[in-house]
């Protein structure tokens, strides 16, 4: 292969995962739109609620009528499709307001500096010493079960990454000469902050909050997957797979005949993940031309 | 060098007195019945009393300040209060269990920066051949996979379909020797408790439990390490020194293994602090999977039933884990890497 092919075949293959991600994404992003039509909920009703459709506890195969089968009485595939809808808005929404929360301290240790920054950002260590997954199951207890509680509960602690990320990227930015002579004309603080730092230190943050939301959705999933997240029957990929745990463990040999409930919630949520990651790790490439070796 | 390890000791209890302080507001959002149960350390004090009573004796309405100052003295004595969960005094339960998870991480660490960092040096080596990019889509897979997923999915193949890794800490038979006087207790870890013992069987049996949550969070965390260890590798590939290396005819494995690796190792050490979290965060929900015994699934078993009194208790304990274990990693880091020192 000549060094030409070469170079063809790797920028094709640098395209191939991000195109992939971006498929992933667009993919999930139609589910979530169109779910009142791919998975129609019971007129009425809460459509995050999945509908009860047996009586029986039994898990039952997938079947014509139920594509990915039944758990827990309730239609898989109805949940996987509204569950996309649910991962989006955890998403969405905790990275949107941590994202923002972390902006304003991370801004205003980096800008200030001194005593502000050494007391933000002990109490920044602070947050970051309990591990996420703990502090947000303890905040959701305490709070009660619930999707919100389970937002704000990852809010609280997910501010912490961005705050860091940006006051390091003001402490490069604070002398240079632009802020230096937005300064010395006078520029009041808060403009200068919004006008003059943050469009120069803003696409690290959003590519950091891209790669973020995975793992928030992750977390979300496993607060449901331990019972003390979404409510019961609420249309969540962690809750689904919930209703396998016990299957999983039951009898030896049998649970094979379970596993189209771990599959199918599973497979959404890794190519979801995978969907952020990758697009995350294309944006990176894109705009740090450092990491791209 | 040794100012830095004074300055970080020094801010050790101010981080712990903030730790303090963080959750016990959180504790603050409950109502004063609810914080009751952090206070009262054994089951008979709640009997037959006057509930009120306790609320106005622990002086659960007072000011906050108050309240802290109070608590904060309450678990300098060890009390944490009573854990329904586990069924005796929070500081107990947690004392009994942190050996098991402990037994977990250690287990797990060695696998997850062996494979991180031979799979990242063979990543860098082989720059966008191939095999660069098979392990970039094995490693990019496993980060996306969330721990409960994977560990139900070993949980179905080694354990449903071929028997082979059962879940839980021991057999049966297992768990009836380790509890009889004869097997002594030296660490609370079992598989060394076995070995001390002279118990090969029992240290089998407990090593083929454990493998099932090792591989799980193996899988899931070593994809960090193997990124970092491949960007911050092809870095030091570039540098002069690698270059002057191979200009005097050094063998090429010489100059990856010695000159290289070592080099791009820098930064593995400083996210291994992470790793550490990432293992005790993933205990939670490896331990609650394969039913083992753990501060982890202690933590969601009390989480699942509301068991205030575990949960806050809990969560100091992990904040301490971490805080000392970051510590530890700083401090060893500063050895490492002598531009530290500087700072």
């Amino acid at each position: 292969m000549n060094r030409e092919t070469r170079r063809i075949f790797r920028r094709l293959w640098s395209n191939a995962s991000a195109i992939l991600g971006f498929a992933l994404l667009i993919f999930f992003v139609v589910v979530a739109v169109f779910a009142p039509f791919i998975a129609p909920p019971p007129s009425g009703r809460d459509p995050y609620i999945m509908p009860i459709v047996t009586w029986s506890s039994n898990p039952l195969p997938p079947s014509p009528e139920h594509p990915f089968g039944v758990a827990g009485k309730r239609d898989i595939f109805y949940g996987v499709v509204w569950g996309t809808r649910t991962a989006f808005r955890v998403g969405i929404i905790v990275t949107l307001i941590s994202t923002a929360l972390g902006l304003l301290i991370g801004s205003v240790a980096g800008y200030f500096g001194r005593l502000w920054d050494e007391v933000l950002m002990r109490i920044t260590d602070i947050f970051m010493a309990i591990p996420f997954l703990v502090a947000a199951m303890v905040l959701t207890t305490i709070l009660g079960t619930g999707l919100d509680k389970v937002m704000i509960a990852m809010t609280a602690f997910s501010w912490m990454g961005p705050a860091r990320l940006i006051r390091g990227n003001i402490l490069q930015v604070k002398e240079e000469q632009f802020v230096l002579a937005a300064k010395a004309l006078g520029v009041r603080d808060f403009s200068i902050i919004l006008r003059h730092i943050l469009p120069n230190t803003i696409f690290p943050v959003l590519i950091q909050a891209s790669m973020r939301m995975g793992s928030l959705v992750i977390t979300a999933a496993a607060l449901s997957f331990l019972g003390v997240g979404a409510p019961q029957g609420y249309a969540d990929w962690g809750a689904l797979l919930n209703y396998a745990r016990n299957w999983m463990l039951g009898g030896q040999g049998e649970a094979l005949k379970y596993w189209y409930m771990t599959v199918f919630p599973g497979l959404a949520m890794v190519l979801f993940v995978l969907a952020w990651n990758l697009v995350g790790d294309t944006l990176r490439d894109a705009f740090d031309p450092r990491l791209r070796l | 060098m040794t100012f830095y390890i004074i300055r970080r000791l020094l801010l050790l209890p101010l981080t712990l007195l903030g730790i303090s302080i963080l959750v016990f507001l959180m504790i603050g959002l409950l109502s004063p019945y609810q914080r009751l149960a952090t206070f009262i350390n054994s089951p008979e004090r709640l009997k037959g009393a006057d509930i009120d009573k306790l609320v106005e004796f622990y002086g659960l309405n007072d000011p906050l300040p108050l309240q802290y100052g109070r608590w904060l003295k309450n678990i300098f004595q060890g009390n944490l209060g009573w854990s329904y969960v586990g069924k005796e005094p929070v500081y107990d339960a947690l004392v009994e269990r942190f050996p098991y998870t402990l037994e977990l991480a250690l287990f797990s660490i060695f696998p997850i920066l062996f494979l991180g960092i031979n799979l990242g040096v063979i990543s860098a080596v082989n720059h966008n051949r191939p095999l660069d990019h098979g392990l970039r889509i094995f490693s990019v897979v496993g980060w996306s996979f969330p721990d409960f997923v994977f560990g139900l999915f070993i949980l179905m193949i080694f354990y449903s379909v071929l028997g082979w890794f059962p879940p839980g800490n021991l057999s049966l038979w297992a768990e009836e020797v380790v509890k009889s006087s004869a097997f002594r207790s030296f660490t609370g870890m079992t598989t060394i408790d076995a070995l001390l013992n002279g118990r090969l069987d029992i240290f089998w049996d407990a090593f083929l439990h454990l493998i099932g949550p090792v591989l799980t969070l193996t899988y899931v965390q070593f994809a960090f390490i193997l990124r970092i260890t491949r960007s911050s590798m092809l870095e030091v590939l570039q540098k002069d020194y690698v270059r002057t290396a191979r200009a005097k005819g050094l063998d090429e494995r010489v100059v990856i293994n010695k000159h290289a690796r070592r080099n791009a190792l820098i930064p593995v050490a400083t996210v291994s602090g992470q790793t550490i979290i990432g293992l005790l965060a993933g205990a939670v929900i490896v331990e609650t999977i394969f039913n083992r015994t753990g501060i982890g699934s202690f933590m969601s078993l009390a989480a699942q039933q509301l068991d205030y009194a575990s949960i806050m208790g809990g969560t100091l304990f992990f904040g301490l884990i971490l805080v000392l274990g970051n510590l530890i990693v700083d401090i060893s880091y500063a050895f490492i890497d002598p531009r530290v020192r500087l700072e």
